[in-house]
């Protein structure tokens, strides 16, 4: 649980005039060239406080934030694995961190070495054929994407318009088609959250460039139907983009390019482990078949007389989509990763993840119904039950109320297609210890929101903060003091 | 109250009431698909609106949607209402969920949108 909490005040009210850190034996002045139009006529108004103030202060403050370090984490569709520490040790190597981006490939053999033995890694991983590890995270890999697929078909001479997009899709998908000037064509799924492959035949089409298609769906569900789907999207001359998002329920057991796909993204903060958000910058990647490879990014890395090299292509390259090689702090990290594992163990990492998901399913089931009868992938889709529903208590209660007993909230209300959805994925570096807390703090939340439902609609009563607006506080923030 | 026979519907899925002073809202299909409508965002009186242009915003707990404008007009009122407390259009989005009045600037338009059952059968295909 987080501690208790007395004390609200923002650094700027605890300031005390003349305090200090540090007591400069000569502050800088503004220098004379500085022209006096442009000089401050006032001291910025900047909080005065000891060192040992702002230390607590900001303490206090981190111990107030649920991490995937302090908290169990299940927010669905971002898996929240435990990210390993020696990949941390790996990225803080000397040779990596200290090689300026500007090196020239004689002098940046190693890292050139790493980035091309994780794309064979990754492209042999994903039963594809080339890759590109540029891109900052998902969402710019997906522009990626339908940068090579749009550069595809000019080469061809096909002016392909649409993108096909099911109803359960993540809303990156929509909206990079959108940016990419595509028109969005939106299917229904069918009841068991499945691409309706009749529904799909109805709206493919000579316009159809791209069908998006997330696997394991947003409902945590296998798209049985894949390889049907492929033929499908290619018979109409169109290619298949599989969102990779939900990798952690394949690695290791499924080669994507098996089903079909002619090209998918990763995401290193997912599926490899490396921090989310906050953790530092992100990288993701797209992989793809041959008949897409001469479009990718440039440079790639080749190998040649056992030296490594910048490979520019030779000219139908979409060009950078982002400086240098990426983020390869990032990709040293997903190296790391994919080094502490045998091929047998990256099994394990979609097998565990699988099992962690279905084994919240079970305990839960007669509480929080699941969308599916179906066992589910590495995420389950559940709602609350009618008893609550009927006392008026809602996802949004259940995530509150879960916050008081000490764990993050899962996904809510997405898939789009689920009313009231609460998105569980566990990820496979949970023990079954804390499958159980949070089974039992999610009875918790069910017992006494049914026996109370004020109490439930309270919540969070343990924060600093209660109930928010948070329409009104992404709408109208306040942001001053 | 206004019956949903007597309405005219769009694709996506705003109605209008083709009365006196056209009425604009979203349908009870709509209002259940979103979920609980948590903000309201209505064009301004006097504004000059577009068919098949966004004119409004709802958010619910799900997502922000776009409302269409679903013919051409200047906006004559905006309920208020629903601002303040947007779950009316959960409530009653047929009634006090209405979202704005306009004076259409081409009559014939409205004669394109659906009627009660066509709007009925448009929502059974795309449920299928």
């Amino acid at each position: 649980m987080i501690c208790a909490v007395t004390d609200n005040k923002l650094s700027i009210e605890k300031s005390d005039p003349g305090r200090r850190g540090l007591h400069a034996k000569n502050p800088l002045r503004a220098k004379a060239n500085v022209p006096a139009n442009l000089r401050r006529k006032a001291a910025p108004r900047l909080p005065e406080l000891s060192e040992f103030d702002v230390v607590r202060h900001f303490t206090r403050l981190s111990r107030l934030n649920f991490s995937v370090d302090t908290h169990f984490y299940p927010l669905g569709s971002c898996t929240m694995k435990y990210n390993p520490r020696f990949n941390e040790e790996a990225a803080a190597l000397e040779g990596f961190s200290g090689l300026h981006p500007l090196a020239h490939d004689v002098c940046a053999q190693g890292t050139l070495e790493l980035i091309h033995d994780l794309s064979a890694r990754l492209v042999e991983l994903c039963g594809l054929d080339a890759i590109t590890l540029q891109p900052a995270a998902g969402a710019h890999s997906e522009f990626t994407g339908l940068l090579l697929a749009k550069a595809y078909f000019e080469n061809k001479g096909e002016a392909r318009t649409e993108i096909v997009v099911p109803d359960s899709a993540h809303g990156t998908n929509p909206a990079t088609a959108s940016m990419m000037g595509f028109t969005t064509v939106n299917i229904a799924s069918k009841p068991d959250g499945r691409l309706d492959v009749a529904e799909l035949k109805k709206h493919i089409g000579p316009k159809t460039a791209v069908l998006m298609l997330t696997v394991p769906n947003t409902l945590g569900i296998f798209e049985s139907n894949i390889e049907e789907i492929c033929r499908v999207v290619h018979e109409a001359g169109a290619l298949v983009y599989m969102d990779g998002a939900n990798l952690n329920a394949l690695i290791g057991m499924v080669k994507p390019g098996d089903l079909g796909i002619d090209m998918m993204h990763l995401n290193f903060h997912k599926t490899f482990s490396t921090p989310h958000g906050g953790g530092g910058p992100g990288a993701g990647a797209i992989v793809c078949r041959a008949h897409l490879a001469p479009f990718l990014p440039v440079p790639t890395v080749k190998k040649e007389g056992g030296k490594f090299a910048s490979d520019f292509g030779d000219g139908k390259s979409i060009g950078k989509v982002k400086a240098f090689f990426g983020n390869t702090g990032v990709l040293v990290k997903a190296y790391a990763y994919m080094l502490a594992h045998s091929a047998d163990e990256l099994g394990d990492i979609a097998r565990y993840s699988i099992i962690n998901a279905n084994y919240i399913r079970a305990l839960l089931k007669d509480l929080y119904p699941s969308y599916s009868s179906e066992y589910c992938m590495h995420e389950c889709v559940l709602t609350p039950g009618k008893d609550m529903l009927d006392k008026g208590l809602k996802t949004l209660d259940v995530a509150k109320g879960l916050i008081d007993r000490g764990f993050h909230a899962p996904t809510i209300y997405f898939p789009l297609i689920v009313h009231e959805a609460i998105m569980i994925e566990p990820t496979e570096t949970e023990s079954k210890e804390t499958l159980d807390e949070f089974a039992a703090a999610m009875k918790d939340v069910h017992d006494s929101g049914v026996a109370d439902p004020q109490s439930l609609k309270d919540a969070p009563v343990t924060l600093p903060v209660k109930r928010l607006d948070e329409v009104q506080a992404a709408r109208q923030p306040n942001l001053r003091w | 109250m206004s019956k949903p026979e007597e309405l005219k519907y769009t694709k996506t899925h705003e109605y209008i009431h083709p009365g006196a002073e056209t009425i604009v809202g979203i349908s009870d299909h709509a209002q259940h698909e979103m979920g609980d409508v948590v903000f309201v965002e209505l064009p301004r009186v006097g504004q000059k609106l577009e068919k098949e242009k966004p004119c409004a915003v709802v958010e619910s707990v799900k997502s922000a949607f776009d409302i269409y404008s679903p013919v051409s007009g200047e906006v004559t009122a905006v309920n208020d209402a629903v601002t303040g407390e947007p779950a009316l259009l959960n409530q009653s989005p047929l009634e006090n969920g209405w979202l704005f009045k306009l004076k259409p600037s081409n009559p014939a338009e409205a004669d394109a949108l659906m009627d009660w059952a066509a709007y009925q059968e448009f929502v059974k295909q795309a449920a299928h």
